[in-house]
């Protein structure tokens, strides 16, 4: 369990980055928290020609959070996004996601972007990211492109990232007044990757009756599996939606695979189960907003 | 009044070291030494075509490339079949380095030495070797069925096959006893396969020294006696030329009592080869694929009993699944088939194993070492009886107890040392008694109600054991008291977080009437002590335990003799307290031990102030009498060793209350107790350390841990991302209560208490499931998503 040998580079400026990984082309590896790559590295599994370590390169560990949304740099950790008071704000999903990702140690090295280009279908951010039609900003020496959550996760593990670019931010927006989020999974151990989870957002009308809906699934499917249950759930208060045809609704739209730890059956029935949770709850934490 | 450290909560003296990173383990050794890597099968069964290393010869850093050709002499025979057995008809073992044939996935092929790790796994990457794939045996049903054979000359893949048969009154057969009982069962029974899994996984640094022509070998073992015969052998040299250390060892819990390892006997050879420092640390995979598994057997039980639930009969017949290889012998299916009684007497006994080949890492005991399967089958079937018969499980349990007067009782079984299963004593009923207290059991039924009526399912189980601890041969200690008055402890066994260091102290001071910090221990250094067999089957606290207690005895008896010619006292006058011997209840009549110590050296040369007085014109000596007297030995230590008749019985029940969600299906243990009774206490606390790790791992055995094996024979899950050890989080507090009835077979009264914690976790867990779901839970571990499948299928 050691690495092959490999060319490691630490620049100083984003645009040495920049140009290092433009160098290195498909052979290129960027190392932020390396949670991830780290093992990957290890056990052989990953043998990129060279390593660009951006921990040195200054300015990418923003986390700006204003009305529109929260910005997260490529630096910024989780640990750090999730103690943010501005990011609880300004997007609470964003805290009751963090709280779910591994455990705090891994949470203090860990990178919210990298997780994302990191695309694990059974990871949280990336469901977080799809659920709320965020972005993520990719530079490279020829200039910038901002991709939303729904171009970005391209496959298990796949992301739109190109050789030679660089994520350099994440942009999860605000929701509407009267909006409230939730998360739930069921992980088979404390800080496991989740054997299904759902992050659900709702939105309520004047009338406090649900007028938008919408969960973000994990490990069922290549990629976070968005699905829109406003017509399912609205637009009645949440006390009197139907939750068990929700459930159906939602268990239709997911294609989960089963595995040595559950068997496709259960992550379904799972998921369905979780999202009813995740719904009520976001519609709850909807009406607190409201009062 | 005498230093009286036997039975309090002395807190363990090695902490401060291990929990400050200040532990040597064994890469913490050697740090220049040169690394060893190997290339292992990536198959569980082929045959070996070619093995061409010019890839990897331009490695920079590279040393050297060996094969099986390549090893000389008892190096390129098999590996020692460490307990043979007459019912192990087809014991097979592996190679050091594969030869011909590989027969599991993470076999050593090829072993490599380099400048470094790094370097050594680069050169294994470019090594190619050609395979014809074989059909592999998975499965242990399938592997029965012996349509592919895993030796070609082991047919039905059967290594093992033991009858052991106790006659019910008037001689009727188990057979004959179910089928004339009132009431039958028959069921099958599953238990996965799951390891050991130390933190620490195995390892080997090997310093030879030309100029001496001896070698020093550091292991990762439980055993640095025996690893110390197994090189010698192999490698042809004199006993005296190889001295093996076990340093901090990062947990055994088993897998570290087989010797000699592939990489015990290379690392060792290829540093005397290279005359070079050669070191070799095992990563977490190649600990998944190539060292030991355990677990593992299928059983079909017929239950034969009364209108009360007494058993009047009882046949089980177990699949063992025992891997690729049997270095092992057959302990751990012996050990089920005997330690499957648990407190009950049974009226007639039959149990059958088969112990078969499969192309999967073999199988040698895990803490516990078959003791769980063989209590998951009892306790199961205890439940059973009295589902069926609509009893209280208690209630059951109890009509069945030996009772206390009726000890030694004798099981009629041969158990693991060859020995009869003859138990030394114990309570069971008041065990049970104290269980039902702690856990609140009569009390269950409203709780559980008040639950049901919240829309909660709870549910309680109970699970009871006997465990035979403290197996011999024997093991020995050595006490030295030198002038300086520390004491000098140690003993040929080896530690891995025990705490022996603090218990073996406590014995030495108390049995001297020294100051603990005055006492140091070693263990497992064969510089110190020379013989002994290990740390394994809850046996070092009986054994070393016993054997320093006696060395100590003979070393007070030696000093007080010093003592009284030097205070012109009567030695049976004399007690020792605070490391002073003085006439008892005359203080000021006194001597250090230290200078005792002195006066049993007799010296012609001084070295300090204190041995001044043990020169030839120091003081009044008798002119007719030799400075040694005849019969005595200079200097003040003793060596003994305890080696008993046989082993002795530790006994425990468990309970646990557990909740499942009705819509997730996720289960949780909300509360666990522990009545365990292992004779007389040392140390409370490190006893309930113990029971608390044990429980940790019987919690991984019942909910979590399991190896996925595939049907190419490929583990699925060889990382602790995919094995699920359970957390701290996982693992529910523990609730214990101690019952003490000494066993009568040793000096001080004590039973092993190591492998306790694990035994009964699985049966406790599933008797809790299944009073919570209705559901039977015949199948071990279970995962949130098998309770799902089972409620769908119910």
């Amino acid at each position: 369990m050691k690495p092959p040998p490999f060319d490691y580079r630490r620049p100083a400026t984003l645009g040495e980055a920049l140009g290092l990984l433009a160098e290195a082309g498909s052979g290129g590896k960027v190392l932020a928290g390396g949670q991830s790559l780290i093992p990957l590295l290890n056990m052989r599994l990953a043998a990129p020609a060279r390593v660009v370590d951006v921990n040195r390169v200054p300015g990418l560990d923003g986390i700006e959070a204003g009305p529109s949304g929260v910005r997260v740099g490529a630096l910024a950790r989780h640990a750090a996004v999730e103690r943010s008071p501005g990011a609880a704000a300004a997007q609470p999903l964003l805290r009751q996601a963090l709280r779910l990702v591994a455990h705090p140690v891994i949470r203090n090295r860990g990178t919210v972007v990298g997780s994302l280009v990191h695309a694990d279908p059974a990871a949280e951010m990336p469901a977080v990211l799809a659920l709320l039609g965020g972005s993520v900003r990719l530079a490279s020496r020829g200039g910038e492109r901002e991709v939303p959550a729904a171009a970005f996760f391209t496959g298990p593990m796949e992301s739109a990232v190109r050789p030679g670019e660089l994520a350099v931010s994440a942009f999860f927006p605000a929701l509407p007044a009267r909006s409230g989020t939730a998360f739930h999974e069921v992980a088979r151990r404390h800080g496991d990757y989740a054997v299904a989870g759902v992050a659900a957002a709702v939105t309520l009308d004047e009338d406090l009756r649900i007028a938008a809906a919408r969960v973000a699934c994990v490990s069922v499917g290549p990629v976070p599996v968005v699905a829109d249950v406003t017509a399912a759930c609205g637009p009645r208060p949440a006390a009197s939606v139907a939750w068990d045809a929700v459930a159906a609704a939602v268990r239709d739209l997911v294609e989960p695979e089963g595995d040595i730890h559950a068997t496709a059956d259960y992550r379904r029935h799972l998921t369905g189960v979780l999202a009813v949770r995740a719904l009520r709850d976001a519609a709850s934490a909807a009406h607190g907003e409201e009062s | 009044m005498t230093t009286r450290l036997f039975g309090e909560p002395v807190r363990r003296r090695e902490d401060p070291r291990l929990i400050t990173g200040q532990g040597r383990y064994l890469d913490d050794l050697g740090a220049g030494a040169l690394a060893a890597a190997f290339v292992r099968s990536p198959h569980a069964h082929a045959r070996i075509l070619d093995v061409d290393v010019s890839g990897a010869l331009d490695v920079d850093g590279l040393v050297a490339i060996y094969t099986w050709e390549d090893l000389p002499g008892a190096l390129a025979e098999p590996l020692p079949l460490l307990i043979p057995h007459p019912a192990l008809t087809h014991g097979r073992t592996a190679y050091a380095l594969a030869r011909e044939v590989v027969r599991h996935v993470g076999e050593p092929v090829v072993m490599v030495v380099a400048r470094d790790r790094y370097l050594a796994e680069d050169a294994c990457a470019l090594i190619r070797v050609d395979y014809e794939i074989l059909k592999p045996v998975v499965g242990l049903e399938e592997a029965a069925g012996g349509a592919h054979l895993v030796h070609e000359d082991v047919p039905g893949n059967i290594g093992a096959h033991l009858v052991q048969e106790v006659p019910g009154p008037g001689g009727v057969t188990a057979r004959e006893a179910v089928d004339a009982a009132p009431h039958r069962l028959e069921f099958r029974l599953d238990v996965e396969r799951s390891a050991c899994t130390p933190l620490e996984g195995k390892g080997v640094y090997a310093r030879w020294d030309a100029d001496d022509e001896s070698l020093r070998v550091y292991s990762s073992t439980q055993t640095s006696t025996s690893v110390r015969m197994a090189i010698a052998a192999k490698l042809g040299l004199p006993l005296p030329k190889v001295e093996v250390v076990a340093p901090d060892v990062g947990g055994g819990f088993g897998v570290k009592i087989v010797h000699p390892w592939p990489e015990e006997i290379l690392v060792p050879w290829a540093a005397r080869l290279l005359n070079r420092e050669v070191k070799w640390t095992e990563d977490r995979r190649e600990h998944f694929v190539s060292s030991s598994h355990e677990r593992g057997q299928v059983q079909h039980v017929r239950a034969g009993f009364d209108d009360d639930g007494r058993l009047l009969g009882l046949e089980v017949e177990i699949l063992h699944d025992h891997g690729a290889y049997t270095p092992y012998g057959i302990i751990v299916p012996i050990i089920t088939s005997t330690q499957l009684l648990g407190p009950y007497r049974v009226g007639a006994y039959r149990v059958e194993f088969s112990s078969v080949y499969t192309n999967t890492v073999q199988v040698t005991p895990y803490r516990g070492a078959g003791r769980p399967q063989g209590v998951f089958c009892m306790e199961r079937t205890m439940d059973k009886i009295a589902a069926y018969l609509g009893r209280d499980r208690t209630e059951v349990r109890a009509a069945n107890f030996i009772q206390p007067d009726e000890f030694p009782y004798d099981q009629g079984l041969t158990f693991q040392d060859g020995r009869p299963l003859i138990y030394d004593s114990g309570d069971y009923p008041e065990a049970l008694r104290m269980l039902k207290e702690l856990i609140g059991w009569d009390a269950f039924p409203e709780e559980k109600a008040r639950a049901a009526a919240e829309g909660r399912r709870i549910g309680i189980g109970v699970g009871c054991y006997v465990e035979g601890t403290g197996v011999g041969p024997y093991e020995g200690g050595h006490v030295q008291i030198t002038s300086d008055g520390r004491v000098h402890v140690s003993t040929g066994l080896t530690s891995q977080g025990q705490g022996h260091e603090t218990v073996f102290a406590q014995i030495a001071a108390t049995e001297l009437g020294v100051p603990i910090e005055k006492v140091s221990v070693v263990t497992g250094d064969t510089r110190r002590f020379g013989y002994a067999v290990g740390t394994f089957a809850s046996r070092a606290a009986v054994m070393s335990g016993n054997a320093i207690a006696l060395a100590c005895r003979k070393v007070r008896e030696k000093a007080l003799r010093i003592a009284a010619e030097a205070l012109e006292a009567d030695p049976r006058d004399l007690e020792i307290t605070d490391g002073m011997v003085h006439v008892a209840g005359a203080p000021s009549a006194s001597i250090p031990l230290a200078t005792v110590a002195v006066l049993s050296n007799p010296l012609r040369y001084a070295f300090d102030e204190e041995a001044k007085r043990a020169t030839q014109f120091a003081g009044p000596a008798s002119d007719d009498r030799p400075p040694v007297a005849e019969g005595e030995e200079p200097g003040l230590e003793g060596r003994d060793y305890y080696s008993p008749v046989r082993s002795t019985f530790a006994a425990g029940m468990h309970a646990a209350i557990v909740e499942t969600d009705p819509d997730t299906a996720e289960i949780q243990i909300l509360r666990y107790a522990v009545v365990h009774d292992c004779g007389r206490l040392i140390n409370p606390m490190i006893v309930e350390g113990q029971i608390h790790g044990g429980v940790a791992q019987g919690v991984g055995g019942a909910l979590y841990e399991k190896m996925v094996y595939d049907e190419h024979g490929q583990l699925l899950n060889a990382s602790f991302m995919d094995f699920l050890m359970p957390y701290a989080t996982e693992v529910p507090r523990i609730e214990t209560a101690h019952l003490e009835t000494p066993s009568p077979l040793n000096p001080l009264g004590i039973k092993g208490a190591g492998e306790a914690g694990v035994i009964p976790v699985s049966a406790v867990v599933a008797a809790a499931i299944e009073d919570a779901e209705g559901i039977p839970i015949d199948r071990m571990p279970i995962s949130p998503s098998d309770l799902h499948t089972l409620r769908l299928t119910r």
